[in-house]
């Protein structure tokens, strides 16, 4: 019986495989492969040597960017947390037609390609365009720059990148048990302190997992800062593109690629670490 | 001091719907009582409303004197275990208790203290590390009472709370909470559906129905005396047999199917009053023949359940189903599907008039 039954798993352990190879095989040719000919690169072009690294560490320009991609990823997730809190909160306590009215914008707004939405916002902050014609209206003989600056593409990166954040906060807010916040409410709770010990603590996985989501896609965004942010204050994805595209430096942007992708990995690394990779998607 | 906690025309509607209709109870200090019911029948509603958590739409709720019913839940000092326990997951077994005395001030160092003592109270000195999902089911319970009795309340609520646990671990809880209310004098008011329950923690159990307390007495009163068909239905086996009283000053009642019975009842009754007789299941014996001194009445056995220590017989009189209790070894004297005798005392016959 033991034998016959053991059998019996070693033959159907192949059909998962089976069923996975479809997918494995598209992956292997569309991303592994791509990804190891960058890497490849990073260390062959022009010629196989570590020049590319030894640049990019020498370069002040380079870490610059490389800093400010940063800088702006943390503030664009803090943004995205500061507006995004309230409305998941919004959207989950409410009664259910204010709460529908609220998840409908936010999904209408993250089903629209972010391309659209860029452009939206090139339209609506431009010389020509509303923001402008009102700051006149009120009084601004010379309205300030607005297009093209960091505030420009701070703003649609938050726009874009806030469902993110509001989706999983929302999730957990969703789930959590409303005899709980009676129970505190019985033992003397209410107001600020019923948020601070117990409703902020119950939400931090849903801002871990936001933040954690918004700030890692944050990080390799490319065409919103080029097509709005300012042409000095560059993102890594940029300045990658700018490599590739302007300079041919194939070399130099495989390795700031590869550079981007360690540190990304790092990130995720120590988030697994400490809450687990699986919870982040639900 | 009596009328501790005063219930006053407690009404709840919701729309056209009526929860709740005019219910009144006073509670003494320190009595244990049990709200029971089927469920829908408005006990949670009742608790709900004395905890602040529902608005009653009528009436009034006052603990020792003072109304509370325009207070928010926080503002009232009661003790809530919920039903799954509702501990915070993110915070141990202590910080949990600790939690009511930190939002009343009590400094870190002291509140941990008491925390610590609440637990051994309740038997869990030692578990106070670890957090809910690391303790099990009846431990769980532990935390959530002494959570709920740390601060003191005027009042501890229990809503179902053990429903989630398996048989043995519920007597024993039973028991354990009894201990402890004990012990505490804390006034308590315990909602369940589950008469076992109700009849060995009360000191008084309120039978809810439809909305309001169709009676509120004593366990054993309750079980003895039910004042409605309905008490003595939902509280243990019951043999319900509808009759006319026939002579108030003898003490006859006369039955369509079953003819003349005797009853022993010191209610004040008229002559041809409906009413509906009870007799328990074990009040009632079994034999071949019909026994001298007794009301005897022929049955049809339709089904034997034995438990090992008893039997319940099932079986008919003419058109009136019956229900009887028998000691395991008696029940070998019949075959389902056969005829016997019952019979019962006149002490036996309770006289319910709703």
């Amino acid at each position: 019986m033991g034998i016959s039954l053991s059998k019996l798993t070693e033959k159907t352990n192949i059909w998962p495989w089976l069923l996975l190879a479809p997918l494995g095989i598209y992956m292997l040719i569309f991303f592994v492969v791509p990804l190891a000919e960058v890497a490849i690169m990073s260390f062959t072009e022009p010629k196989v040597s570590l020049a590319n690294y030894q640049k990019f560490l020498t370069g002040a320009l380079y870490q610059r960017v490389f800093l400010n991609t940063f800088m702006t990823a943390a503030f664009v997730t803090l943004c995205c947390l500061l507006v995004g809190y309230p409305l998941a909160y919004l959207m989950a306590h409410s009664k259910p037609r204010t709460a529908m009215l609220i998840l409908l914008l936010v999904t209408m707004s993250f089903w629209t390609s972010f391309l659209v939405r860029t452009y939206a916002w090139m339209v609506l902050l431009g010389n020509n365009g509303p923001l402008i014609a009102f700051l006149q209206m009120i009084g601004f003989d010379k309205p300030p720059q607005v297009l093209f600056t960091r505030f420009s593409s701070t703003l649609a990166m938050v726009h874009i990148l806030a469902p993110y954040m509001i989706m999983n906060i929302y999730t957990v807010m969703k789930k959590i048990d409303p005899a709980l916040i009676r129970s505190a409410e019985s033992l003397g709770a209410r107001g600020w302190s019923l948020f601070r010990h117990i409703y902020l603590p119950l939400t931090a996985p849903g801002i871990a997992n936001g933040s954690v989501l918004v700030f890692v896609i944050c990080l390799g965004f490319y065409v919103t800062p080029v097509l709005l942010g300012s042409p000095r204050e560059q993102m890594i994805a940029g300045l990658i593109g700018h490599q590739i595209e302007e300079f041919l430096a194939f070399g130099l942007g495989s390795a700031m690629a590869m550079i981007l992708l360690v540190v990304t990995l790092i990130i995720l690394t120590i988030y697994h670490r400490r809450f687990g990779l699986d919870k982040l998607w639900g | 001091m009596t009328n501790y906690l005063q219930l006053s025309n407690i009404t709840k509607t919701y729309g056209h719907f009526t929860a709740l209709d005019d219910v009144s109870l006073s509670v003494d200090k320190g009595e244990f009582v049990t709200f029971l019911g089927p469920s829908g029948s408005g006990k949670t509603t009742t608790l709900m409303i004395i905890a602040g958590f529902e608005k009653a739409s009528g009436g009034s709720v006052e603990i020792g004197g003072q109304s509370i019913s325009q207070l928010a839940p926080h503002e009232r000092n009661i003790g809530i275990v919920f039903q799954n326990y509702a501990l915070f997951p993110h915070k141990t077994a202590v910080e949990n208790v600790y939690f009511p005395l930190q939002m009343r001030g009590v400094s870190r160092s002291q509140g941990l203290r008491r925390a610590e003592d609440m637990l051994s109270l309740v038997g869990l000195k030692g578990f106070g590390h670890r957090h809910p999902k690391e303790l099990s089911g009846g431990q769980q319970q532990r935390v959530a009472l002494a959570r709920a009795l740390v601060f003191e309340p005027s009042l501890l609520l229990l809503d179902e709370p053990l429903g989630a646990l398996d048989k043995n671990l519920r007597e024993q809880m039973q028991i354990e909470i009894k201990r402890i209310q004990r012990s505490l004098g804390v006034t308590t008011i315990f909602v369940t559906h589950d008469q076992s329950e109700a009849m060995s923690m009360s000191d008084r159990i309120v039978v809810f129905e439809k909305g309001g307390i169709e009676q509120a007495a004593a366990p054993l009163d309750i079980y003895h005396r039910p004042q409605t068909s309905f008490v003595a239905a939902f509280i243990g086996e019951s043999n319900l047999i509808p009759a006319t009283i026939a002579s108030a000053v003898a003490g006859t009642a006369e039955s369509p199917t079953l003819g003349a019975f005797d009853y022993a009842s010191t209610d004040v009754l008229a002559d041809g009053q409906k009413v509906t007789l009870l007799i328990r299941p074990e009040h009632i014996k079994l034999s071949r023949n019909p026994i001298d001194g007794r009301k005897n009445v022929r049955m049809v056995v339709e089904t034997i359940v034995n438990y090992g220590d008893n039997a319940l017989v099932i079986g008919r009189a003419g058109d009136i189903p019956m229900r009887v209790r028998v000691l395991g070894a008696d029940v070998v004297i019949i075959k389902e599907g056969e005829e016997c005798c019952i019979s019962w005392m006149p002490d036996a016959v309770f006289v319910i008039t709703r």
